[in-house]
């Protein structure tokens, strides 16, 4: 009886169906979790936060951990500092690398395709063959604790964003570049006019993920930043980390702090963010 | 009137590189200038104040045969790579199928298993750190439910790379948004034929899907194995800035930066970049090579 519910197509189907949807469930609360621990623990007195076993619901929520958080390092200056480097990128970013990637998808010169190709290939760079001698560069140039070195390079191009807004640009036809050429209208008001109005969408992806590079960003602070008056979130975090040792409630108030405006982004503007993605693997979205 | 068209191509050449300069700059500035430099420096004694007297292969010679925690920074990297690039594949793969049978609540599981993808520095590592911790931390409490007696992670030397390969785990939803989406672009025609024939859920995904996604596992698998060689931030934060017990968590990269950054051995810093960009060049050509083998282009329609 049981035997032939199974070797009925239709059973299996739906068995496994089912089976699956449970498998997702089960790994979505284990994907969440992480971040549920962290609000929780970031709730905990110090108390809770050690006591063996460790508690999964905080019995009392101590909101004020985070205002505590917030006064016990200056994270409103680094707030400041963060968005002032994290703005600059994301208008480097997004305006220069449209611009290249509008020459190499729509107007025809001479070595086109062999210096795309070297745009690529410099992707495959490992970035500390660049960094020690940039490193040394920006040293000499004197750029030593300024954001100079986090972002002057911004507005030079980056590899990965070239390719990705060239993929889309290669879906605008080439005969409405045309026919604006025949009206007699330069590649730059095209670029301006036609270009950025028609690729927003990947512009919106490149700035998206521009901003999540510079904010998240640690190891360019780390190298060129070392006082504290011009600090990042990410530097102040790993300070603030030294200061408070195992305090766990503390440190994941502060990097729950932190995240914060990453989840927000994301979760509204999620569509852009896939988007890009999609871009990556060469889909026609 | 052949003259004008002429003049009116190598104007349009000129706007071509206008465009492109940007980048040209950014280029010879801060990336073909930089390896010039670092491929002469890294035969020599550089140490960005003083000196930079040329001493031939001595930084080669020494890293290669000379220097115990070059091998132990190489051999942990390996070991990193060696797991965490096909994991992450696999549970992306598996992610993404699981996503692809019209379950209810796409979206959701989507976004569920997306947003660790995009998190990311000091915040994660220290929300890892108290994951991982043995006494107050969630992993163990998790493992004891089921009477599972959790190791020391970040302290016990044998377990510190699978904690960080355990975290990188956790934002397997980038790898998977790519298969997802490439696994949309099968056409269902051909699992509808197959069903027909009578072939099996298993034997459709073998000989359909995943076919027809090889070319992302390709750019996954290069681009992942690119990126695994140069894991730093994380051991570098998850430390303390030290190495992790017994230097289990000396990455590459991290003790090249101890070298360049701590010591300011820069020539030899340089003499190490250049050694692990011949190992990422030598492993990404042998991937192009072997890609005819199994990657399975549709026609030309891609491009």
């Amino acid at each position: 009886m049981r035997e032939s519910y199974f070797n009925s197509m239709a059973n299996r189907k739906k068995v496994l169906k089912i089976v699956n949807f449970l498998l997702l469930c089960v790994g979505s609360l284990l994907f969440l979790s992480p971040l549920w621990w962290m609000i929780s623990t970031s709730l905990k007195t110090m108390q809770e936060v050690m006591s063996f076993p460790p508690t999964f619901f905080p019995k009392d929520w101590k909101w004020e951990n985070f205002a505590k958080t917030w006064e016990a390092a200056p994270f409103d200056l680094y707030t400041v500092n963060t968005l002032t480097i994290t703005v600059l990128v994301v208008i480097g970013q997004v305006f220069v690398n449209s611009f290249v990637a509008y020459g190499f998808a729509k107007i025809p010169f001479r070595g086109r395709n062999v210096l795309f190709t070297i745009v690529l290939s410099t992707m495959m760079i490992p970035g500390f063959v660049t960094l020690i001698p940039q490193y040394v560069l920006f040293s000499k140039l004197g750029w030593i604790n300024t954001y100079f070195p986090l972002v002057v390079p911004a507005f030079f191009g980056s590899a990965f964003n070239i390719f990705l807004l060239r993929q889309f640009y290669m879906t605008i036809p080439n005969e409405m570049i045309e026919a604006a050429r025949m009206e007699g209208a330069s590649h730059f008001l095209i670029w301006r006019k036609i270009g950025i109005p028609l690729t927003k969408p990947a512009l919106a992806t490149v700035a998206i993920f521009s901003f999540n590079g510079a904010w998240n960003d640690f190891l360019g602070p780390l190298l060129y930043v070392n006082n504290e008056n011009i600090y990042t979130l990410q530097l102040g975090l790993q300070v603030f980390k030294g200061e408070m040792n195992t305090q766990w409630n503390y440190l994941m108030a502060g990097s729950l702090l932190v995240l914060l405006p990453v989840i927000i982004l994301f979760f509204f503007f999620q569509k852009y963010f896939i988007e890009g993605i999609n871009l990556q693997s060469g889909g026609k979205s | 009137m052949k003259k004008k068209k002429f003049n009116y191509k190598r104007q349009e050449g000129l706007v071509g590189y206008i465009f492109i300069l940007p980048w040209i700059f950014g280029f010879l500035v801060f990336t073909a200038g930089p390896l010039l430099f670092s491929l002469v420096a890294s035969f020599t004694n550089y140490n960005i104040t003083s000196q930079m007297d040329f001493i031939g292969t001595n930084n080669y010679e020494k890293l290669l045969f000379n220097d115990q925690l070059f091998w132990t920074s190489l051999y942990n990297t390996l070991y990193y790579v060696a797991f965490s690039v096909p994991l992450t594949t696999i549970g992306a793969i598996f992610l993404s199928v699981l996503l692809n049978q019209d379950v209810p609540g796409l979206r959701f599981f989507r976004t569920i298993y997306y947003l660790p993808a995009v998190l990311s520095g000091v915040g994660v590592y220290l929300l890892w750190m108290q994951l991982l911790d043995p006494g107050t931390g969630f992993i163990n409490m998790f493992l004891g439910w089921f009477g599972i007696d959790g190791p020391n992670w970040l302290f016990d030397p044998e377990w510190t790379k699978p904690s960080l390969i355990l975290m990188k785990l956790w934002s397997v939803g980038g790898g998977m948004l790519l298969y997802l989406a490439s696994l949309q672009g099968v056409p269902k025609s051909l699992y509808e034929a197959a069903e027909i024939d009578g072939a099996s859920k298993w034997q459709q995904f073998c000989y359909i899907t995943l076919p027809m996604i090889t070319p992302v596992i390709f750019f996954d698998v290069v681009t992942s194995l690119i990126g695994g060689f140069q894991i730093f931030q994380e051991a570098y934060v998850m430390t303390n800035g030290g190495g992790g017990p017994v230097n289990s968590l000396l990455f590459y990269n991290y003790y090249m930066w101890n070298k360049a950054f701590k010591v300011f051995d820069m020539g030899y810093a340089m003499a190490m970049s250049w050694i692990l960009f011949i190992i990422i060049f030598i492993l990404t050509m042998i991937n192009l090579k072997l890609a005819p083998r199994w990657v399975h282009y549709e026609g030309e329609s891609k491009r």
